[in-house]
């Protein structure tokens, strides 16, 4: 049992790189014509060597409200089961004072059957820049014929001089933005 | 093709505006983001919550914003609605549809919508 979209599961995991107190999450898509390859990276506060090593068992999560976190068992599980696999690097700050952070790379089969579609990957980012004011967002998808689509906050940001990105107007500007990209 | 000198005229329109948004935000809307809350549909009704406060000219009086496991993962997606003076309601197993009554009778006209509510869901 997965989510239904790979962006969904890009969503779940870039809120882990939020409540890590990442000030950039990068996110990546590069696809050839057989896989697809989704990382999430983040200069938060990372994981010590005893929560990477437990962090793909369910029961293991920072929260305090429950005894299980699924997040990363849901990405790794989506993964597997199209015969690819999920890497986790982190380092504290404590390891490495500048180079802090976690990165997670997911490899997807994308011919077997039991792939999940990426899915609206424009909502997944929507939703990620609605609340992006102590962050940034840098997303970049490459696909196998070499063409591009990209965003970053802090193109839009310079753009708006200070004004909020969670303004409703700029918001749909975004979202037209990237839907263009898209298009082509 | 969108340029990003249109994001600097949104902000020279919105400049002469009276209110940049900060201060009058009466009404805080949180909605749960936390695996739980994604694996049960939380995005569309954060993106219909976001389009019909916008529609309906309600971004000075509310805002939206997310948060983790609120800790009633069965009852996700859930919608919290704080305002100062009133108790907090909490809104569970909520859907596009169900954003938009809450939006129309909660957030523009103050009459909570109960039956979406926790208490009548235990």
């Amino acid at each position: 049992m997965t989510m239904k979209e790979l962006s969904l599961n890009i969503l779940d995991i870039a809120q882990n790189s939020i409540s890590a107190g990442a000030s950039l999450i990068e996110i990546t898509i590069v696809e050839d014509d057989e896989t697809m390859t989704i990382s999430v990276k983040d200069n938060g506060c990372g994981m010590s060597k005893e929560l990477r090593e437990s962090v793909s068992d369910p029961f293991t999560t920072t929260r305090k409200t429950r005894k299980v976190g699924l997040g990363i068992p849901f990405f790794s599980l989506a993964a597997m089961q199209t015969g690819g696999n999920l890497e986790i690097d982190s380092k504290t700050a404590e390891e490495d004072p500048s180079g802090h952070g976690t990165t997670i790379k997911a490899l997807f089969y994308k011919n077997h059957i039991d792939f999940t579609p990426l899915g609206d990957i424009i909502s997944t980012l929507c939703t990620l820049i609605q609340s992006c004011k102590d962050y940034d967002i840098v997303f970049i998808h490459e696909f196998a014929d070499g063409s591009k689509v990209s965003a970053d906050t802090r193109d839009f940001k310079e753009a708006l001089e200070g004004m909020p990105l969670d303004n409703p107007e700029v918001l749909m500007w975004i979202r037209g933005y990237i839907a263009e990209q898209y298009e082509k | 093709m969108k340029s990003l000198a249109e994001l600097a005229e949104i902000r020279n329109k919105m400049k002469d505006k009276v209110s940049l948004r900060e201060g009058s935000n009466d009404i805080r809307i949180v909605v749960g983001m936390a695996t739980c809350g994604i694996a049960a549909g939380a995005r569309p009704v954060l993106n219909t919550l976001l389009e019909e406060i916008s529609d309906k000219g309600l971004s000075d009086i509310a805002t939206v914003s997310q948060t983790g496991c609120i800790g009633i993962c069965q009852y996700e997606p859930v919608v919290e609605v704080y305002q100062s003076g009133k108790d907090k309601v909490t809104y569970v197993k909520m859907t596009s549809d169900k954003a938009k009554r809450v939006v129309e009778e909660h957030i523009k006209n103050g009459k909570p919508v109960t039956e979406y509510t926790l208490k009548e869901s235990e």
